[in-house]
């Protein structure tokens, strides 16, 4: 179908954007427009505004702040997959970004709008829960900060105010020699992930796991943080079993059910792509850190 | 709710301009406005890939993107391609020798996201290409065909370019 009408607006600056936003009742933002397009083309969404931040310039960018590294919100996810500075210091995102859809999504698509729309099943989020991100939100009243783990408020919906607006996401990268994975099944490549698994971890100089992040994606409205399987780590040393072992905690999950696929074949799917993400995590530790 | 903007582009090489309203769909400006229909519509909502143009170079999918938002912005169709009187691009070509089409409805998204492909991958593997075409579906051809056109293209573009 086509666009329901709206009225259209493109502000070319920051403040701009957050005037429109505090102003503008039933308004939309409209990013990298992959989610929020097909959205108003099925009429699921009906604006009264659409907000267009596609001019302002200061909300794409990659920058190293001391120790940790911030992204603009409209960074575009092909943009990001080819930064010298993500490549380097969060291989986890970029391999993430390589199954963020397609190449002709990636070209507009953008950070901060996959995690707005917060998808059960996008990459993105997971991956900003994997690394404890920070989510960067701006109104005319001022910015605040929220823990990626407070962003999602319900079913696909962030925890932010209709006046306010994502800039940016920050987080400090793990060490260099860190190792890491992010796996998913999906019916065709690039499609949302039935079930997707993130794992990082940091050895120890006798190589025993001193630190471990492990998150699954697609099995309920929020990504999820698997603690216990992280504390169960610590300590040891990796092996084909251990990762298996320990994996088999997320067949126990509360899991959804939908037409892709039952909740027991999530939970089968979360078992097993967590032990593979954590044994490939393990290899590239062990490859990156000299033994 | 009309309010209309006036917008001003390049459209395979030439200056085009229009008034649109704000939920115009590039798709439909290019086809619509502009007579350009080689650009199809199948899914409308960012799943099919037929819609594919190139914005600056980039392959987009035009049916997620207002036509405001091309605004000042260079757009490539497959009509430009093979401008009218000219012979048919090496992907064409390749298409039309290889099977690469039965209907050919989803044909021009598979050529755009293909030129731009080759353009960064001017040596690409079978599996690359797959992956490069995951974004389009096509009914008819079981994408033997589109796959093998993709790999032959790509050969006689590096034989043009003196590779
Ligand atoms: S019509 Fe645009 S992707 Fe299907
Ligand atoms: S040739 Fe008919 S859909 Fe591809």
């Amino acid at each position: 179908m086509k666009p329901p009408p709206f009225h259209y607006h493109d502000p070319q600056d920051l403040d701009g954007a957050l005037d429109l936003l505090a102003r503008l009742e039933n308004a939309k933002v409209l990013a990298g427009g992959q989610s929020l397009m097909p959205m108003l083309n099925m009429r699921f969404a009906l604006p009264d505004h659409v907000i267009d931040i596609n001019a302002i310039e200061s909300l794409a960018f990659v920058r190293e702040s001391g120790s940790r590294l911030e992204i603009g919100a409209m960074t575009r996810q092909h943009d990001l997959e080819r930064s010298a500075p993500l490549r380097r210091l969060c291989p986890l995102m970029v391999e993430a970004l390589g199954q963020v859809g397609h190449r002709a999504t990636r070209n507009r698509g953008t950070l901060g709008g996959s995690l707005c729309h917060l998808d059960p099943a996008a990459e993105l989020p997971v991956v900003a829960a994997a690394l404890d991100a920070t989510i960067q939100v701006k109104s005319k009243q001022g910015g605040r900060s929220i823990a990626m783990a407070d962003f999602p408020a319900f079913y696909m919906t962030p925890a932010i105010e209709p006046e306010e607006l994502v800039t940016a996401i920050e987080f400090e990268p793990w060490p260099a020699g860190h190792g890491h994975a992010f796996i998913e099944f999906a019916r065709r490549h690039g499609d949302f992930a039935i079930v997707a698994a993130a794992a990082m971890l940091e050895l120890s100089p006798e190589g025993t796991i001193s630190r471990a992040s492990v998150t699954l994606g697609g099995v309920g409205t929020a990504p999820l943080r698997c603690h216990g399987i992280e504390e169960q780590l610590l300590g040891q040393h990796g092996s084909a079993a251990l990762f298996r072992e320990a994996a088999e905690a997320n067949r126990g999950i509360d899991a959804m059910d939908d037409v892709h696929a039952s909740t027991l074949y999530r939970q089968h799917l979360a078992a097993e792509l967590t032990g593979r993400a954590l044994a490939t995590a393990f290899e590239r530790a062990q490859e990156r850190v000299p033994a | 709710m009309t309010d209309r903007r006036r917008i001003a582009l390049t459209v395979n090489g030439l200056q085009r301009d229009g008034e649109v309203e704000g939920r115009l769909l590039l798709a439909d400006f290019l086809r619509h406005h502009l007579g350009l229909t080689g650009t199809h519509l199948g899914c409308e909502h960012g799943v099919c890939g037929a819609c594919t143009v190139l914005v600056d170079g980039q392959a987009t999918r035009s049916c997620l993107m207002l036509a405001v938002q091309a605004n000042g912005r260079s757009i490539t169709t497959v009509e430009g391609l093979a401008p009218d009187g000219e012979a048919s691009h090496p992907l064409q070509a390749a298409f039309h020798e290889r099977h690469g089409l039965q209907c050919g409805f989803c044909t021009p998204g598979f050529l755009m996201t293909l030129v731009e492909f080759l353009e960064e991958n001017p040596e690409p593997d079978e599996a690359a290409v797959r992956e490069a075409l995951s974004g389009n579906l096509c009914r008819c051809t079981g994408y033997q065909g589109i796959v093998d056109a993709a790999l032959q293209a790509s050969a006689s573009l590096r034989e043009t370019s003196g590779q």
